[in-house]
């Protein structure tokens, strides 16, 4: 079945994203993918989809949907953004299903910046390099979304066993700290430089989008001429510029700087770190790289514990209850 | 002298050197080779640089200790069968209309804007690496005579296919894309391609230009 989308309403930075594009770093293409990569795996697991298919991320300027023709399950997670259904809101973390004549609105909730809309079907969407993750400085990819526009989701299924709502694990949160290894280009900053990065804290600026954030705080001065060839980039790197003013790197970054890169946030701290908005608190602390790798393993093992759980079919109240029924009546009839 | 850095909780970069020079790439090349030849447990991706090179892992299969022992024992392995460095021929087109700084360039170089053409013509280039944006891929060898520092503030909105200088670098550009660099011809040839082989250069390969008229620019 086929299931036809209006957007009728994208705020700036709304995308297709599936898992990503590995592999061609060397090529100056970054993984792209979602900001919030957990989010990702949430709704497809959550719709029994297989993992890395591609969803609709919304940020923080919303999403308003109507349903054209045909239904679909979709599920949000990511965030705590504020969902509605035919005008009804939903929970933060839904899985429902969008029939025709109805408006799905995901907007701006108590917390959050970026939200996964995930369907049980398939968008259509154009493949780059083996991905239809959206490169957002190209364009290349499947696309951000535009007011107007029509998404079309192939195979498109409604699995009434899968609705209900999910509960949002506390570590998909911003916490009020995000751990760091130092380095790799700490050579270009004095120790109180370093202290100071580590010390109360930082400000996410105006300036972020899916390429990265500017931070506003102390002013981290390279202690020597900025005569470093290009190094790679990974995703978390905190750069400064000749400025002294860091920026972190996220989803869409260049893949080569000039910069130094102070510090890297480490893996399982960056879909909490850009849950936060413009505006928010952010304190870095230092861990070191077995530490992180620790952290690593960690979140890799809640994760998938995490979507085990939200995998299994919940079962609509309803359905449950007529299993009920049923079994109780063929108790009845012995 | 080989260092290796730990990078967060998934990356080695390993270092040869802080400079750009043949040499310290060379070794570069070498390594990335020997890594595709025999990847070590847990590798994601590896991205050559100038000098070093990042070597991204899952760190759930692999750390930053035993990947450093997996690139240490292939650096002292058996010599790799390095892959044959291509060389490659890009058309460029000096027109003034489309070389928007090639004045500017002679004038800054006390120059004719034939000299400059002459210059750039005249150079073997080398792919060192990608960077900043896809199919972005820096080629060192401009000569020493149009080494100019970028501009202080960067241009918006460059066309794809221009070709742009600055320092011993200069690259084709494949986006519309903002430059800080120095704009100083257009090329019809496609860095960044449809089909199986997406981007025209490997890193290491060579790189010479050729003059192509403006009509010929436009008909390609």
């Amino acid at each position: 079945m086929r299931c036809d989308l209006r957007i009728t309403a994208a705020g700036p930075l709304c995308s297709l994203q599936d898992a990503g594009r590995p592999g061609f770093l060397r090529y100056g293409v970054p993984g792209s993918g979602p900001m919030d990569q957990a989010a990702l795996a949430v709704v497809n697991a959550a719709l029994g989809n297989p993992a890395g298919q591609v969803a609709v991320e919304v940020s923080l300027g919303g999403l308003v949907l109507d349903c054209v023709a045909g239904e679909v399950s979709f599920a949000v997670a990511g965030g705590g953004f504020e969902v509605t259904l035919g005008g009804r809101v939903l929970a933060p973390w839904p899985v429902a299903r969008l029939h025709a004549g109805q408006r799905l609105t995901v907007r701006a909730g108590s917390w959050g910046a970026w939200a996964m809309l995930g369907f049980a079907g398939q968008v259509q969407a154009t493949q780059w390099l083996g991905s239809r993750s959206t490169h957002s400085q190209s364009g290349l990819g499947g696309g951000s979304l535009v007011t107007g526009q029509r998404l079309v989701i192939d195979g498109a299924e409604t699995r009434p066993a899968r609705d209900g709502d999910l509960v949002a694990p506390d570590w998909a949160r911003p916490g009020p700290q995000t751990r760091v290894t130092v380095g790799p280009q700490e050579r270009f900053f004095d120790p109180d430089v370093l202290a100071a990065f580590l010390g109360p804290g930082f400000t996410l600026s105006q300036a972020y989008d899916r390429m990265g954030v500017r931070l506003q705080g102390p002013l981290l001065p390279v202690n020597a001429t900025l005569d470093m060839p290009s190094e790679p980039i990974l995703r978390g790197a905190v750069q400064v510029a000749g400025d002294g003013v860091a920026t972190v790197m996220l989803a869409d970054h260049g893949t080569t700087g000039g910069y130094p890169k102070l510090a890297t946030v480490i893996g399982a701290d960056l879909d909490g770190f850009v849950q936060r908005r413009s505006g928010d608190a952010v304190r870095f602390v230092a861990v070191s790289p077995a530490q992180a790798v620790v952290a690593a393993r960690q979140a890799h093992a809640r994760l998938a514990a995490y979507l085990a759980e939200v995998a299994a079919p919940r079962a609509s109240l309803a359905d449950r209850l007529m299993q009920a029924n049923l079994i109780s009546g063929v108790t009845d009839g012995r | 002298m080989t260092s290796f850095k730990a990078v967060a909780d998934r990356a080695l970069l390993v270092e040869f050197g802080t400079a750009i020079s043949p040499e310290i790439h060379a070794q570069v090349v070498r390594l990335d080779r020997l890594l595709a030849l025999s990847p070590p447990s847990g590798l994601l991706e590896v991205t050559p640089a100038y000098a070093n090179l990042m070597i991204s892992f899952d760190p759930v299969v692999t750390d930053h200790q035993a990947m450093t022992a997996a690139v240490q024992a292939v650096l002292t392995g058996p010599e790799p069968a390095m892959a044959q460095a291509r060389s490659h021929d890009v058309a460029v087109c000096y027109d003034p209309d489309l070389g928007t700084d090639l004045a500017q360039v002679a004038q800054m170089k006390g120059m004719s804007t034939e000299a400059v053409t002459a210059a750039h013509l005249a150079a073997d280039y080398r792919v060192y690496l990608y960077g900043f944006a896809p199919g972005y891929a820096y080629l060192a060898g401009t000569p020493a005579a149009l080494h100019l520092p970028r501009k202080t503030t960067a241009v918006r909105d460059i066309p794809a296919g221009r070709v742009i200088i600055a320092g011993p670098q200069c690259i084709v550009t494949t986006l519309k894309m903002p430059t800080g660099w120095w704009i100083i011809g257009s090329s019809p040839t496609k860095i960044l391609r449809d089909g199986p082989q997406p981007f025209l250069f490997a890193v290491g390969d060579t790189v010479r230009f050729h003059r192509i008229s403006r009509q010929d620019h436009d008909a390609l």
